[in-house]
């Protein structure tokens, strides 16, 4: 029996590689966040396992591989961390379609709060374009929730 | 087995230090350069995620190259051969050139130009920050890549190196909006900073008093005055002067060289100091000198 730790992990990592995979040019302003969508999946199914610190690893790795600023994603991801497991029980009795309507506002947070701290950092400049995501996260979520599902199911991870 | 009671510290306790720890790595990294040492490792850490994004690529292209067809690979070949004869000669004349230069500059004492030591790398195709302009190359401190090098394409000056690891790099592109470069105007020698736009095709001359002569079509050349990157290489062609006099300074946008947005290939640079370690002499890039 493999720790479900472990099992947990590859699906992080899995969504990692996807986040710094890159698209044709065409669809790439609608990129779905892996990475924000399999972390809100398991901070809300399993909150023992993946919790504050999960998030903070993973956003601090995103920061290292995006050639970021350190910390800018840690702390996006923890503070959503921290918004999934405040909630938990309520979000886990939505219906798919309402959660993935949570998903798109705790999107929208992550993406604002992202341009925020790196334009008081850095002067960067608003994309418009990345708030095409929200939808994309959206729409994704109930795939995403689905798959997961199956997987944990799947695998006895508790 | 799920704990009926959670034990350890409060949710809002951890969230709290997570945010503080998160904002302290942030001054850190941003204000005080406290993470330059480590960054190494940490990019080092990571880097398997990154060959790992880049392999769906690496695959599609290795396919498309390997089932292309052989007339058009004879096509690709003839094309070569025939700019490589074209290169070849203007090398001869530009040996003939530096010859002539060398013994001019001995006849004035001033100190000879040294050849630099080049690479070729390939830049992998990964996502980055979008809110800045960098690429990701697949050469790292294993082939001596250091820290503020210089990276050219065949047709100018494309950034430098602002991250390394073992076996990758990062480089910020001269388009990047914290990244500026010294450069002059190669008709009349007159010197400026042109300062990334945060658009892949725009670079702006900062600081240009409405008087200096600078025409639409100026070509601007690397100064080598901020001691990081090598004098004389092209960076970019002036295509539009506005010369506002209600504004302090005239407005002055040049078009990079390199071809930023479809880059392959590109050439890193070796200032004559700074030499790799011989430990690691990987085989030059013949035909690139």
């Amino acid at each position: 029996m493999i720790g479900s730790r472990f099992l947990i992990i590859i699906t992080l990592l899995v969504a990692l590689i996807l986040e710094m995979l890159p698209l044709p040019e065409q669809i790439d302003t609608y990129r779905p966040d892996w990475l924000l969508l399999v972390l809100f999946y398991w901070t809300i199914a399993l909150p023992n396992r993946c919790g504050i610190v999960t998030a903070w690893l993973c956003g601090f790795l995103l920061d290292i591989l995006l050639g970021s600023t350190l910390g800018i994603n840690a702390l996006v991801y923890s503070m959503i961390a921290f918004i999934a497991l405040a909630n938990y029980l309520k979000i886990r009795n939505l219906s798919l379609w309402q959660q993935a309507f949570i998903v798109a506002l705790v999107s929208a947070f992550y993406h604002l709060t992202d341009y925020w701290v790196q334009h008081f950092l850095t002067t960067a400049y608003f994309i418009p374009q990345e708030l095409w995501s929200i939808l994309i996260n959206l729409l994704m979520w109930p795939v995403i929730f689905v798959v997961l599902r199956k997987y944990r199911r799947g695998l006895r991870i508790r | 087995m799920t704990p009926l009671f959670a034990n350890g510290p409060a949710l809002q306790t951890r969230a709290l230090f997570a945010v503080l720890l998160a904002f302290v790595v942030m001054f850190l990294d941003h204000r005080v350069e406290g993470f330059d040492r480590v960054r190494p490792y940490l990019n080092s850490v990571v880097s398997p995620i990154i060959y790992a994004a880049n392999f769906p690529q690496k695959f599609f292209n290795w396919s498309s190259e390997s089932l292309s067809s052989r007339s058009d690979l004879l096509a690709e070949n003839q094309r070569l051969r025939e700019s490589y004869l074209v290169l070849n000669e203007r090398i001869q004349r530009m040996e003939f050139i530096q010859r002539e230069n060398d013994r001019l500059r001995a006849l004035l004492d001033s100190p000879l130009r040294q050849d630099f030591r080049k690479m070729v790398t390939e830049v992998m195709a990964v996502e980055n920050n979008p809110t800045s302009h960098q690429l990701v190359l697949n050469r790292g401190i294993a082939d001596g890549v250091f820290e503020g090098q210089p990276v050219l394409d065949e047709n100018g000056i494309v950034g430098q190196i602002t991250e390394v690891s073992r076996t990758t790099s990062r480089v910020l592109l001269i388009t990047d909006h914290t990244h500026a470069i010294p450069v002059r105007i190669e008709r009349n020698q007159v010197r400026s900073i042109a300062v990334g736009s945060g658009s892949l095709s725009r670079l702006e001359l900062a600081y240009v008093p409405h008087s200096t002569d600078i025409r639409e079509g100026d070509i601007l050349l690397s100064s080598g005055l901020g001691q990081r990157y090598p004098e004389g290489y092209p960076v970019a062609q002036v295509t539009s002067v506005i010369s506002n006099e209600g504004q302090r300074f005239a407005r002055i946008i040049a078009r990079p060289f390199a071809q930023l947005d479809r880059v392959r290939y590109l050439l890193l640079l070796w200032p004559p100091q700074k030499r790799p370690t011989d430990k690691h002499q990987t085989p030059m890039a013949s035909g690139v000198k």
